[in-house]
């Protein structure tokens, strides 16, 4: 194609240099107001670092003295006669879980549903703060709540010779009540993200309220509640005061959910509440658990952020 | 293929379908309870968890004098009706010297009130113990069975409707005895905590903030590290700061976190490492992914143009900064700082794993000195065996959760108040 | 160079040689070359998305603050090389104002908005001085001037986009680019402001987008008309002296355009 170009005739390349007063000039204050900037960026780097660090190094003395195979098999975890499997805590972090789940999340979902799909405006608007308020209280509370409230309750219901005083029951239920405001308000953001124009295509063909909710906006926004739902697991597995004031402190291997078992987190409570000398094997062995912990959690978050990220790219 | 084609044209034939439009809306009818009931679920939860501690916090207590007030006086008379001489007299004749000494240093017994000299007798000559408890609710609507009950068991004891949280129990220290054990000394280890948080997790926080909004590359990878780093730390669970806090700060930054490197060590700043100072930054470590994702929002908030706006007259990026884009993402920033630190006021376990005292009395004198806070009084409280120190552990949930509603108040109205803004 | 500390190089104030705009792999602006005479009026018309305000906003290096995007060829300044490395953005924009499309004051008071720009350029002299010689030129003194301490969001839409140019004087720039800055106006404010640049125009070189094409005849001296090909990249079809332009254009596109046929 032709350029048509200026009216003037056509300049060639400037090559003269800067004058001064173009030139750039020395900003000492924007440097190191730069240089600090990226300093404060970078804390959080050395936090992972100082994290990841400790973790494997106390961990690393761990398992010199416990082999790998030992801390994974078994179902004892004795330190006085040498035994160190995980299990038994594992599978009490599991139990209050999975208690925590049966609990938050049908209930979280059906909130959600009731909230974004039926709920008028000003119930809706109620009640999120409500569910905000719910979430700013310290999980101490809540243990605290689950020990004087929620074990009565339940000895109430199913008998004091059936539920100990310390049982994994009372703290999972009650893990499932702090996570019900967190697994609602992402759910609900996920409902409500799905586009009217969805809805209205449903109830153009005939469908009933209830229809279009289960069948057409659920499916849309499932990436969006499995996402709230994982996140939900990661927060109860990580939970610490209820189960260790509410699930009994001991390690034991145990599924019934009335008996009392101390969880990963309840555990590395106990041991570093009291005085604790630095290099005992006790102390290295809250680092193998927090490790393992670690781990755990960080990879349900990362798969949450991951359909997280995938979600919002359908709908953007 | 012809078929279909003739049914889709002809007119809808009522017996094609089956709509079952009643069932379908008994069904809706079926599950929209079911939501409800959810709902109330959900609701019913609160209240209990209120019910609850409200339920504890006051109620019937019966009480048991260590020494019989009748045995006191010759004549066995009621205390109140003595003179404030006779008072005074058996004050002298029964306390220590030492408190003595204590209560006459300003001025004599007998300048004191009568009802003031009942008080000291109490408190250190009668010093009534507590037997037992009742929650607020049995209290109210069944006392004249909680009446029955104290006279039947404890014959000894007087019976009093008791508010566990009172003015006295917010300035009063930690105590062995749940009558006068206060909260003065975790509420000034909260204040002192948080003040560290503040003065250290507001500006680093901030400040990558604002690198990460307004100077990172997000092209290059140590950018992108750092931002995906950040939203991984806010999940990690709070026990994991408090090992990670109790290996670097109490165990290896021992020297600094215990004062020793200025020579701060003295009295009761024994605590090697398991100090205020430690908790202030093991919380920071804490809070800080939350206060950069915050402010962050914040910051993201401000319009473009108003950026340009001062680029085009010559602005630098720090004045640009500094002068624009500050200013107006204050509000939201300080929101977000504020729900921050009602987290770290609330958080419990990193302060148990790093080490506070499950034990003090005196106030922390300086950012060396041994700690307890307000949850972890709570926790302590709530797992002694005597159902007594629920009722402490019920009233300063209470102040607690008071502290953190009204931080969360101030929050909500500082989002108000500024969130509409005609650029 | 004159005892004002402008700089001055014969008659032209900008002068773009070979010119290529990219957003990351897309290429906004093509091959355009093209000068600006100095102390006159420049408008640059064209079709939405042409790249106007891609062209506009690389005279005074505003492009870069957009992440991914970047420049080929060069762009002087009184023959200055305003891309070449020494040279520092910020004394660029400080001397190439620029003021946009919706009028976006400071949220701060009226006295603030002007005289920040001063302020942090070191300015010594009287500050309300200047505020009020550069709201005079602004033509807005006599409306503002009981009430320099209200915010200026408190202003109407004509009234806050002249106090974006009173702001871009303050500085005592060289050139203004306007991108569309009557657009969000009504026609008696767009008046005003039409009248304010006819006025300035004897002190500044301004270079103004528009979409109006009456616009573009009653205020400018020279137009430059850009167009965009088939892949979305806007080039240059012809400049010269508006009346030219307007009344006897060399190409067909233009006269189309200009007449309403498309665009
Ligand atoms: N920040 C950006 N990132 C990516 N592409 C952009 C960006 N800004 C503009 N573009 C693209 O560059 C092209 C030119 O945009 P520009 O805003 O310069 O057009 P314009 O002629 O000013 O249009 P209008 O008349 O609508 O203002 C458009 O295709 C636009 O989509
Ligand atoms: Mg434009």
């Amino acid at each position: 194609m032709a350029e048509i170009t200026s009216h003037i005739n056509n300049p060639g390349y400037s090559d003269k240099s800067t004058p001064p007063e173009l030139r750039k000039k020395v900003r000492l204050s924007e440097t190191i107001i730069h240089g600090f900037l990226f300093l404060f960026g970078s804390i959080s780097i050395l936090t992972t670092l100082a994290i990841i660090y400790e973790l494997l190094k106390e961990s690393w003395l761990f398992f010199r003295e416990v082999s790998l195979l030992d801390f994974f098999t078994g179902i004892k975890w004795q330190p006085q006669i040498g035994e160190f499997s995980v299990w038994p805590l594992v599978n009490a972090t599991l139990m209050t879980s999975l208690i925590a789940m049966i609990f938050a999340l049908p209930i979280g979902l059906m909130i959600a549903v009731y909230l974004s799909e039926y709920a008028t405006p000003r119930f809706r608007s109620t009640l999120k703060p409500v569910l905000e308020v719910l979430a700013g209280i310290p999980t101490v509370v809540y243990g605290y709540f689950a020990l004087t409230f929620m074990t009565p309750l339940l000895r109430l219901i199913f008998g004091a010779q059936v539920v100990q005083i310390y049982n994994t029951a009372s703290a999972g239920i009650v893990i499932g009540i702090l996570i019900l405001p967190l697994v609602t308000s992402m759910t609900e953001d996920a409902l409500s993200a799905v586009p009217r124009s969805l809805r209205e295509g449903a109830y153009a063909l005939g469908a009933t309220r209830l229809e279009t909710a289960i069948r057409v906006v659920l499916p849309a926004a499932i990436s969006g509640i499995a996402a709230a739902f994982i996140l939900a697991v990661s927060r109860a597995i990580g939970e610490t005061m209820i189960v260790s004031i509410a699930a009994g402190a001991g390690p034991n291997f145990t599924f019934n959910p009335f008996n009392p078992a101390e969880t990963m987190t309840g555990y590395m409570v106990r041991i570093s509440g009291g005085d604790l000398s630095y290099d005992s094997i006790d102390y290295n062995s809250i680092f193998a658990i927090g490790l393992l912990l670690f781990v755990l959690t960080l990879g349900l978050n990362i798969i949450s952020q991951q359909i997280v990220r995938r979600f919002r790219e359908v709908y953007e | 293929m012809n078929t279909i084609q003739k049914e889709l044209v002809g007119s809808v034939n009522s017996n094609e379908f089956d709509y079952r439009t009643e069932a379908r809306h008994r069904a809706g009818k079926f599950w929209l309870n079911i939501f409800r009931l959810s709902t109330l679920i959900g609701i019913l939860a609160l209240f209990a968890l209120l019910y609850n501690i409200v339920n504890d916090a006051f109620g019937y207590v019966a009480l048991e004098y260590k020494v019989n007030p009748a045995s006191l006086t010759s004549t066995g008379a009621p205390l109140e009706t003595l003179e404030k001489a006779d008072l005074a007299a058996i004050i002298e004749a029964k306390v220590s010297a030492g408190l003595l000494r204590q209560l006459t240093r300003d001025r004599p017994l007998t300048d004191y009130s009568k009802p003031q000299l009942l008080d000291i007798i109490e408190e250190n000559i009668l010093k009534p113990g507590v037997k037992e408890t009742w929650p607020l609710f049995t209290s109210l609507f069944q006392s004249s069975r909680v009446i029955n009950e104290a006279q039947a068991n404890y014959p000894e004891a007087y019976l009093e409707f008791r508010s566990w949280l009172s003015w006295e129990f917010i300035v009063s220290p930690q105590d062995s005895d749940p009558i006068v054990a206060g909260i003065r000394t975790a509420i000034l280890g909260t204040l002192a905590i948080i003040s560290i948080v503040l003065v250290t997790a507001f500006p680093v926080g901030v400040g990558a903030a604002i690198y990460l909004e307004e100077y990172a590359d997000t092209r290059k990878w140590h950018n992108r590290a750092i931002e995906t780093n950040i939203n991984n730390l806010a999940g990690v669970p709070s026990i994991i700061y408090g090992i990670v806090g109790l290996a670097v700060f109490v165990r290896a930054l021992e020297p600094l976190t215990s004062g020793a490197i200025f020579g701060a060590l003295d009295g009761n700043t024994t605590a090697n490492g398991r100090t205020i100072l430690a908790a202030g930054l093991t919380l920071t470590l804490l809070i800080l992914p939350v206060i950069i994702i915050n402010a962050r929002e914040a910051i993201k908030a401000v319009p473009n143009s108003l950026r340009e706006a001062a680029y085009a007259i010559g602005a630098t990026k720090w004045q640009t900064i500094w002068f624009h884009v500050l200013p107006n993402a204050l509000p939201g920033i300080l929101t977000g700082t504020i729900i921050a630190i009602s987290r770290a006021i609330g958080e419990t376990a990193p302060l148990v794993v790093i080490g506070a005292s499950t034990y003090i009395t005196f106030d922390p004198e300086n950012l060396f000195s041994k700690f307890t806070a307000l949850p972890i009084q709570v926790y302590q409280w709530t797992t002694r065996p005597q159902d007594v120190w629920r009722s402490l552990a019920a009233a300063s949930i209470i102040v607690l959760l008071i502290l953190l509603l009204s931080l969360n108040g101030l929050a909500i109205y500082l989002r108000n108040r500024y969130s509409r803004r005609n650029w | 160079m004159t005892s004002n500390g402008h700089l001055t190089n014969g008659q032209y104030a900008i002068e773009v040689k070979d010119l290529n705009i990219y957003y990351g792999d897309f290429r906004a602006i093509k091959n355009v070359s093209l000068a600006i005479r100095s102390n006159q009026i420049t408008a640059i018309i064209g079709p939405s998305g042409c790249g106007k305000s891609t062209m506009l906003r690389s005279f005074n290096r505003m492009n870069e603050l957009v992440p991914n995007s970047h420049i080929e060829g060069q762009v002087t300044f009184h023959g200055y090389d305003i891309y070449a490395n020494d040279v520092d953005p910020v004394e660029i924009r400080r001397r190439i104002g620029m003021v946009f499309q919706r009028p976006n004051p400071f949220p701060k008071n009226i006295y603030d908005n002007v005289a920040w720009g001063a302020k942090i350029n070191g300015y010594k002299r009287d500050l309300d001085d200047l505020v009020e010689q550069s709201l005079r030129q602004a033509a807005l003194w006599d409306e503002v001037k009981d009430k320099l301490h209200q915010n200026a969001l408190s202003l109407s839409g004509g009234q806050q986009q002249r106090l974006c140019i009173a702001r871009t004087i303050a500085v005592k720039p060289e050139i203004i680019l306007m991108d569309e800055p009557a657009s969000a106006l009504d026609p008696i404010a767009t008046l005003r402001i039409e009248e304010l640049m006819r006025e300035l125009s004897r002190n500044y070189t301004i270079i103004v987008v528009t979409h109006n094409m009456q616009q573009a005849a009653r205020v400018s001296d020279d137009t430059a008309f850009f167009n965009m090909d088939e892949d979305r990249a806007g080039y240059l079809v012809e400049t010269g002296p508006t009346s030219e332009i307007f009344t006897n254009p060399k190409d067909k596109r233009t006269e189309d355009y200009i007449t309403g046929r498309f665009g």
